[in-house]
């Protein structure tokens, strides 16, 4: 049947399929879309449109209901299993009820009733295609997206990494809140990225806060926003994490440091999924999904008093726990070997592997700041290595702190403090320096060396109890 | 030179049709003018529609078509339709020689509104540009101020202009229309 093409090259405009058993309806309609800038093309039945459609691809079709035959709605339900993406539009001289229904839960975008009015159809088809064009985009953003926000790597096939991967997919794809503890530098925003890059949520924002950074009224106006006026400095209404990730994902990090009162708003957030802005006074609904993470034993806070209990459960609905590397040193050479491509492309360096018996004192080494710690071992032994190969020199290791060295049968935070307190001292107190030899945070390391009682570097001695 | 000429269709207004030659040939850089004929649109008539069927109006006009009239407009006073749709403006012969136009529903009196015969010659010479336009193989345009712009209803026709806008007038073929 006729194959109409416009000449002036605005085709761009769709492609459209338009099946009707009359002749005068073909033509007239056919010639009246190429005015309107249309590629058209045209079939006089369902096996004629069936062949249409094994042809090429269209944006729309425009069905007769009443043909003889097969009729429209079930030539329909054929080209929907043909192409799922393509609109189709009924048309019928017998307008009804139950065909515009029928047409309409078969997966017709539209139904029209003959004679068409040129205005309304025109509206009608320049708008499905446009919508056809922006699910088609979505779908492709989406597939592109898929590619952006894969979930970062799991380094390490230890039993234990087995483990959380099976653990982090069984949780995922639910919309359940998620605990993760395990000791600092063990890597516990990754898997927060990773829960968050493999649920339904993942095309939404994943927004990170690390409560132990900030002050009380500092963190409560961060996760909640505040209102213009609502205190000093607040020139402007500002929104707060869990507005910000409205759809996706709060990560809410090191939670075992928050205030009691803001425990007790972040409660009401995690029940009510409502916020209220600082100095505002308008519940806002929010919808997120909360993954906290915390190096804090929640438990003994409670106990102490210090952690709201209602809180705690509310968070730990399903608990994640990173080991810490000591306990997963089957994994210390993969994960070298990653660190070791990561900072050869950003260093531009031909560093290839770990000399065998550098990487035997790799893996003897206790790691108290776990995996970051390692990483900065290895960016640092990068730094000052003059071979293809990383030596045992390359790397600047505590012999106390490794699992065959000096530690005896001290407990894990002896080890710990002693380590810090040394690398504090070769640093001269500067606490900056010393988080970033340890492969801690400035914040992390503060609390420690407060709860050692730990003063100025002029005391240090007298600090160490 | 190439000539256009203007067919009226039945009884139509010949002192509106006259009025249309002038701006037509300045926008198509041709010679306009007014067929002494006119064409018997009672053929075309159908009455299940009380309308007039103008593809059958266009072929009416293909014998006027030949050496001596590069483009044929019928003007036409009655109500058109195609079978699909409830009413067109016009009709053309997409890179033919033949359009026709209808005022039926350019009139202001169509729409309840007292008598405006300027209006009715600016919609008119509008339509017109349009139709031609057609016949020189130009699809809408979305530019909705070129008198290509898709308009199916008289407020759209009215924010139009009267003139091809400089992409149109790219596309169609050089002699076809005046170089601004």
């Amino acid at each position: 049947m006729t194959t109409a093409n416009n000449n002036n090259g605005s085709h761009g405009k769709g492609r459209l399929l338009i099946v009707d058993d009359e002749l005068s309806v073909r033509d007239s309609l056919g010639k009246w879309f190429i005015e309107e800038g249309y590629e058209v093309f045209t079939a006089e039945n369902a096996s004629d449109a069936l062949t249409r459609m094994a042809e090429r691809r269209y944006d729309l079709a425009l069905l007769d209901i009443k043909m003889r035959g097969t009729d429209g709605i079930e030539l329909q339900h054929r080209l929907h299993d043909i192409d799922p993406e393509m609109i189709t539009v009924m048309m019928t001289g017998y307008a009804s009820v139950e065909t515009a229904v029928a047409a309409l839960k078969n997966g017709a975008y539209d139904y029209v009733t003959k004679p068409l009015d040129p205005e309304d159809v025109s509206h009608l088809v320049r708008n499905a295609i446009a919508h056809r064009r922006a699910r088609m985009e979505n779908l492709r953003l989406r597939t592109t997206m898929d590619e952006v926000v894969r979930p970062p790597d799991l380094i390490g096939g230890s039993a234990a990494m087995q483990k959380l991967r099976d653990a982090i997919e069984t949780v995922a794809p639910t919309d359940a809140t998620v605990l993760i503890t395990g000791e600092s530098g063990t890597g516990k925003e990754l898997i927060a990225r990773s829960i968050h890059a493999l649920s339904p949520r993942r095309y939404h924002p994943l927004v990170a806060i690390h409560c132990g950074a900030l002050t009380e009224t500092l963190l409560e106006s961060e996760l909640f926003g505040h209102e213009k006026g609502a205190f000093t400095g607040a020139q402007f209404r500002k929104l707060g994490k869990f507005e910000l990730a409205e759809g996706g994902t709060v990560f809410l990090d090191e939670i075992g440091d928050i205030s009691l009162k803001t425990q007790t708003d972040l409660l009401r957030v995690l029940q009510e999924r409502e916020i209220t802005r600082v100095g505002g006074n308008q519940a806002i609904r929010v919808d997120f999904r909360c993954v906290a993470a915390t190096n804090k034993p929640l438990e003994a806070l409670i106990e102490e008093g210090k952690f709201r209990p209602d809180l705690y459960y509310r968070l730990n609905v399903f608990r994640v726990e990173l080991p810490p590397l000591r306990d997963r040193r089957d994994d210390i050479p993969a994960l070298v070997d990653h660190f070791i491509r990561k900072y050869s492309l950003a260093m531009n360096k031909r560093i290839t592997r770990v000399a065998p018996s550098a990487m035997t004192r790799l893996q003897q080494h206790d790691w108290p700041g776990n995996v970051r710690e390692l990483e900065n071992a290895v960016e640092r032994a990068m730094v000052v290595a003059q071979e293809p190969e990383l030596r045992e020199p390359d790397f600047s290791l505590d012999l106390a702190a490794t699992a065959n060295g000096a530690a005896g049968s001290r407990s894990l935070d002896d080890v710990e403090r002693a380590h810090i307190l040394r690398v504090l001292e070769e640093c001269g107190g500067n606490q900056t320096r010393a988080a970033e030899v340890l492969g801690v945070d400035r914040v992390t390391l503060h609390n420690k060396l407060k709860r050692y009682g730990w003063t100025r570097p002029a005391a240090v001695g007298a600090g160490q109890k | 030179m190439k000539r256009i000429a203007l067919l009226p269709v039945g009884d139509f207004d010949r002192r509106l049709a006259r009025r249309l030659c002038s701006p037509l040939a300045a926008e198509f850089a041709a010679d306009c003018h007014l067929l002494p004929q006119s064409l018997d649109p009672q053929p075309m008539f159908h009455p299940e529609r009380a309308q007039y069927h103008s593809s059958e109006m266009l072929a009416g006009l293909q014998p006027f078509a030949g050496p001596d009239n590069w483009r044929v407009v019928g003007l036409a006073a009655v109500d058109l339709y195609i079978p699909i749709l409830t009413f067109v403006f016009g009709e053309a012969q997409m890179g033919g020689p033949c359009a026709v136009v209808s005022t039926h529903r350019l009139r202001q009196e169509c729409y309840g509104m007292p008598t405006d015969p300027e209006l009715l010659f600016v919609r008119a010479l509008k339509e017109a540009v349009h139709e031609i336009g057609h016949t020189l193989s130009l699809t809408h345009c979305d530019d909705y101020e070129c008198a290509m712009a898709s308009s199916h209803s008289v407020e759209w026709i009215d924010l139009k202009g009267p003139s091809l806008c400089a992409h149109c007038r790219s596309v169609a073929k050089p002699e076809a229309v005046t170089t601004r």
